[in-house]
This record gives structure tokens, sequence and C-alpha cells, in this order.
């Protein structure tokens, strides 16, 4: 499904992607972990389009089409969706406009008639369960005044109601409680789906005792220095990073 | 019509014009009204038309108004269907239109019964209801120092009395239509209105702004509003004009114990507007709220002057103008908050936000606070920036392209002004047309 190969990317003139590799199959989850600074949070960027990256070298294929010169609304449209690490405040927008006008746009790219309002309601009420979000949340300005985990259970809210082939969570698990955190997983694994691949970017082991990987990448200098199973989590939690950086050194 | 050889030359026809009249005059040289209006008149000509050098005049140059010539009593027919293009979908209530400045009962509608609405032209009025005139008029709008108030108040000839009695709730709304018809001339014009609503009673009115034709205009309209103890008035004006109208604009109130004034100011097209909303609180317990949107295009100007003059104690005033400018656009918004000596616990805020869309464009914001009181609470902020990148690129991250993007954020930077808006036509009417133009 996603085929990254020998990545460069910079924002300004300092380039943080530095020759990264990585393939994702449908049905698979890869966790993409690191200590600060490796470009992980860069990676999640480059793939929605961010504008601020540069990418100087390398290709990404996704679904056998040049993600690269996608814009960000075609990449979305294609089926890729980036669960922000500070979603962003939009006031005067609420969540059911805004998801509907997504939703539609999305549609319209695809050749669908739009959803009318009676569908996407039903739509609408059939997600909430997923990620138990409440309705008053939803008729409020986008993230408007949301608390740190209300921003991110509405991120998967998203997530669950434009249904992604690709979905991307950068830090998806910063800043929220024991609860907040199942709830957001439950709803993650809820979506999972031989079609579907997700790669969960994230600075602690603690998200994978909910989002179980398929496979942990660590991401190091801007590049992929170790790969292994869900076990390679537990050890990085364990040992910390620096016999990796002892080994890519 | 050739151009003005010079800027005096139009001042010229505007005085002499006056003295036509005058002289056409039967008995009423001596009459109070007529002496009010010579001593206007009389400031006109000794103050002129204002330079940028006069300060409140600093960022909006009028001196394209006298680079054309324009007829002062452009009397002109319309039928139904030359009004069908401008008509407002849905619209109830009393529409009353005015042409050229002149007010034309066969293309109105009065909605109201007269127990609860008075509605004269004010050229009727001038001579059936002199008492009622020579209170009210000119006794609120200032013409020593404004050169188009007294410009206005010298040569107004038509527009509209309104008054409402006692406890009296005005259900239908009052929409004043005022069209310049250019489609021949260059036409200017001159209203002026005067709203007079009744101990407790309520009021919604509308002045809708628009122009027919490619010509030039010139409105100068002076509104006066009295708001008697515990009347509420919701005051709407729309301007959308063409690219060569120039429109100055004055509305006066004077608000007495207990009334509320609820106003909003929406300027969508013209060469050149400026919008001056002086209220004056004049009685304890007064609220006065002041909504503006503007959203200028192009070469266009738009000037927002608000003055708030808190005269007595325990008032309350709250303000919120917002501007979108594309391409060379200028805006000014001036926003003035008085506070005399008497006016203890006084509550007045301001805030004026501006998003520029073109590094052609252009705002010039001026908060001015003079407090003469020691209990009081006023705050004031102005903002202007850019659209926000970040928004721009959480939403296209969700499948909306970037023209909607941009569309639906600065349709919801001009919802916390239009959602004020009571007459649901005018609102869902100026809805859609800012979204067209904001699709532009």
């Amino acid at each position: 499904m996603l085929s990254i190969s020998n990545l460069h990317a910079s924002i300004g003139n300092k380039e943080i992607l530095r020759g990264l590799d990585l393939e994702v199959n449908a049905g698979e989850i890869h966790a993409i972990m690191g200590p600060n600074g490796a470009g992980k949070s860069t990676l999640a960027s480059v793939l929605a389009g961010r504008e601020d990256y540069e990418v100087t070298d390398g290709s990404v294929r996704y679904d056998g089409k040049d993600l690269l010169d996608m814009a960000i609304e075609e990449r979305a449209a294609e089926g890729i969706f980036l669960a922000f690490q500070y979603p962003v405040e939009i006031p005067g927008v609420s969540t059911t406009n805004f998801l509907k006008t997504a939703l539609n746009e999305i549609r319209k790219y695809r050749g669908q008639e739009p959803l009318d309002a009676v569908q996407f309601l039903k739509l609408m009420k059939e997600k909430m369960k997923l990620v138990n979000i409440d309705q008053s949340l939803l008729s409020r300005s986008l993230n408007e005044g949301f608390s740190g985990g209300e921003k991110k259970r509405n991120e998967i809210f998203q997530m669950a109601m434009l249904e992604p082939k690709l979905a991307i969570l950068d830090e998806t698990d910063s800043g929220l409680d024991i609860d907040a955190l199942r709830i957001v997983a439950d709803g993650v694994n809820q979506l999972r789906s031989p079609d579907r691949a997700t790669i969960v970017v994230t600075h602690y082991q603690r998200l994978l005792d909910y989002i179980v990987p398929d496979f942990v990448h660590v991401l190091y200098k801007g590049r992929i220095v170790k790969s292994g199973p869900k076990e390679l989590a537990l050890e990085l939690e364990e040992k910390g990073y620096d016999w990796i950086k002892a080994e890519a050194n | 019509m050739t151009p003005y050889a010079s800027y005096n030359d139009f001042k010229e026809q505007l005085l002499a014009s006056f003295r036509d009249n005058e002289e056409r005059m039967n008995g009423e040289r001596k009459a109070p009204l007529h002496q009010i209006r010579r001593a206007a008149l009389r400031q006109f000509d000794q103050l002129g038309f204002p330079t940028i050098r006069h300060e409140e005049w600093k960022y909006s140059n009028v001196s394209g108004l006298m680079k054309q010539a324009f007829e002062l009593d452009g009397t002109t027919t319309l039928t139904p269907g030359d009004l069908a293009p401008l008509e407002i979908p849905n619209l109830d209530g009393t529409i009353l239109y005015f042409v050229n400045g002149r007010y034309h009962p066969e293309l109105s509608r009065i909605a109201s019964p007269a127990s609860q609405l008075q509605i004269t032209s004010f050229a009727s009025a001038l001579k059936s209801e002199p008492d009622l005139i020579d209170r009210h008029f000119a006794q609120y709008a200032n013409y020593q120092e404004n050169s188009f108030t007294a410009l206005n108040t010298a040569l107004a000839s038509d527009g509209v009395v309104v008054r409402v009695p006692d406890n009296t709730t005005v259900e239908q709304p009052i929409i004043l239509r005022f069209i310049t018809d250019s489609r021949t001339k260059n036409i200017a014009s001159q209203p002026r209105n005067l709203i007079v609503v009744g101990r407790n009673s309520e009021l919604m009115l509308a002045e809708s702004y628009r122009t027919l034709g490619e010509g030039a205009s010139f409105v100068n309209v002076v509104t006066e509003i009295v708001l008697d103890h515990d009347a509420r008035m919701q005051y709407y004006k729309v301007q959308d004009e063409t690219e060569k109208a120039y429109h100055i604009g004055t509305t006066q109130v004077n608000q007495k114990d207990n009334s509320h004034f609820y106003s909003a100011t929406v300027t969508l097209n013209g060469s050149f507007v400026r919008n001056n909303l002086n209220i004056r609180l004049d009685g304890q317990y007064t609220e006065a709220f002041m909504y503006g949107l503007y959203m200028p295009n192009g070469r266009q100007h738009v000037d927002n002057h608000t003055l708030v003059d808190h005269a007595m104690p325990n008032s309350y005033s709250n303000e919120l103008y917002k501007g979108i400018l594309d391409d060379n656009s200028t805006g000014v918004f001036n926003g003035k908050i008085f506070v005399r000596p008497d006016a203890q616990k006084t509550n007045a805020y301001q805030s004026c936000k501006n998003v520029v869309l073109s590094p052609g464009a252009t705002m010039n914001t001026k908060p001015q606070l003079e407090i003469y009181a020691d209990d009081v609470k006023c705050s004031h902020g102005t903002t202007t920036g850019q659209l926000n990148d970040e928004a721009l690129f959480y939403m296209r991250s969700r499948g909306i392209p970037k023209d909607e993007a941009r569309t639906l954020l600065l349709y919801a930077f001009s919802q916390d002004v239009l959602s004020q808006i009571k007459i649901q036509p005018i609102r869902e009417y100026l809805e859609r047309v800012v979204t067209a133009k904001l699709g532009k």
C-alpha cells in the first residue's frame, strides 16, 4: 500500500529525514518509535503533505501512485488520514459542518453522490458510539475550548467518519490519561480491517499495549535504524534508546 | 458630462442649488427649520470637503468624488421589472423605496397598521408635521464639525420619518431601500431619515443601498434615531453598491434611560464608503451593541467611524467590527469611546478583527478611548492578520480543497456579525452574497 524509499526531507535548510525506507501493506499496523528529534512527526507531516517540508530526494508510492505529486486534499480523498498531535482550533465551524463538508468533498472526488442530512446524521450517530463522543461537542466550534482528551477523541471520531485506507496517528497518546487512551485505542482497533493500514507514531510504548502493532520501527537521525516485532517496543521501554543510538552510530 | 475642472466646482454647484431652492420659497424662509439649514450651509461652505489633513479623514481621501459631475435632482421612474434584480427574496414587512433620494410610494408597501407605526416621507413631514421636525431635526447629528452632515442638513429634501408610539411592538420590520439609478447620469442624493421610537416600544429597521446602472453615484445620507425610555431597536445598514459608488453616511442615535440599541453595519461593495455611527447614551442603564462587517476587494475603500458617548451612569456598550480585505483594497476602523465625568459604572468594550488576504490590501485601525470618570470598565483590541495556515492545512488534510477551506474559514469569520441580524430574509440574503463574494 505504502512504499517509502530513500526519503529525504528538510525544513528550512535543516535536513530531518535522511534516507528513510518503509513498506506498509494493507491490514498491517506499524509503530514508529524513536527519541525526540528523530524525525517521527516530520514523517507524518510529509505523508500528509504539509507544505513547510521540502522533499529533496527519494520517493513515496501509495497504492501504486506517486504520493508526493498529490495535493493535501487529494491525499485525503485517496484515503490518507493524519490524526494531529496538536489538532487545530477552528472558530465558527462546527465539527458536524466540517465533517459533512469533508466527507462530501471526498465523495465528490470519488465520483459518489453526496450524503444528504439524514444519511449523514445516521452515519454520525453510528460512529459517535465508537469513540464515545458527545453530540454537544460536535455542534461546538471545531476543537475550540476542547480539553486535550476531547481533541484527540475528536480526531479519532473524524477518522471513523472518513474511513481512511491509511491512517497515521501522530503522537495521539500524548497528553492522554489512561481512560482516554483506552477509548482512543478502542476506536482505532475497531477500524482494523484487512483493507486498511495504520502507522502509529509514538514516543512511549504505553499506547502499544492497546494498539498492538505488527511491526515496530525505530527512527533515529532521520532513518529507520531497527525494525522488529511488537516485542521490540517492550525492549525499548526497558532499555531506552541509548543502545540503538550506539548501534546506529 | 465633463469632469469638474477644480475641487471647488462641485461645492459651488451644491451651494448654488441651495440658493435656487431658497429663491423658490414662499414664506418658509423665516421658519426655524430654514434657519438651521442656512446655518448648516454656512458650515458646509466654511468647512468644505475634508482633505486628508483633517484628522478624521486621514486615511480616507474623498477627492475622487470631485472627479465627475453629478446631477443633484435626478428624478427617474423605475418599474417593478427594473427592481427585480435587486430584490431580497422572502422579504416581508414594510418596504419603502427611495429612488435617487426620492420616496416612491407606488413601489412601496406599508405592512403595519397606523396605530403601530406612523410613516411619512421626509418631504411631506416638512409640511405636515413642522412640530415634530422642529423638535428633532438636526438636534442630534452634528453639522458643526462634519461637513457632509452639514451638506445633508442644508440640502436634504426627502427620506423617511418613522414614529412608533409608546408601548408598541412593531411586529413587521421596516426595510428602507435606497436605489440610485445611474443608468443614464451620475447621480447624487442626500436622503434624510428620522426615526423616533416611543417609550417601551420596539422596532426593527434596515437600510439597504443599491445602485442600478454604470454611472457614478454619490449618496450622502443622515439618519437620526431617537430612542425614548425603555425603547428597543434593531438597526441594520447594508450596502451593496457599484465600483463607482461613493457612499457617506451618518447614523446618529440618542438613547434615553433603559433603552437598547442593536446594530449591524455590513459593507459589501462600493468604491468609497464611509460609515459614521454615533451613539449618545443619554440615559442610565442603556445598552448599545454595534456589529460591523466589511469586505472590500479591488480598489474599494471602506471606512467605519464609530463613536459611543457615555453621558450617564450605569450603561453598557459593546462593539465588534470585522473586516476581510482583498486585492488592493483599503479599510479604516476608528472607534471612539467617550466616557463623560458623570458616566460612572460604565462598561464599554470594543474589538476590531481583520483578515488581510492580499499583500496589496491595507487596514488602518485606531481605537480611541477618552475616559473622564474613574469607576468604569473599558477594553479595546484590534487584530489584523492573514488566514491561519495551520487551519487551512488541517481542513485540507481532511479532504476539503484549498478554496473551499478558505471560503469556509472566512464565512465562519463573518458569522459573528451576520448571526446578529434578526430579520431572517436579510440575514439569509447576506449569507448568500457573502459566500458568493468569498468564493470569487
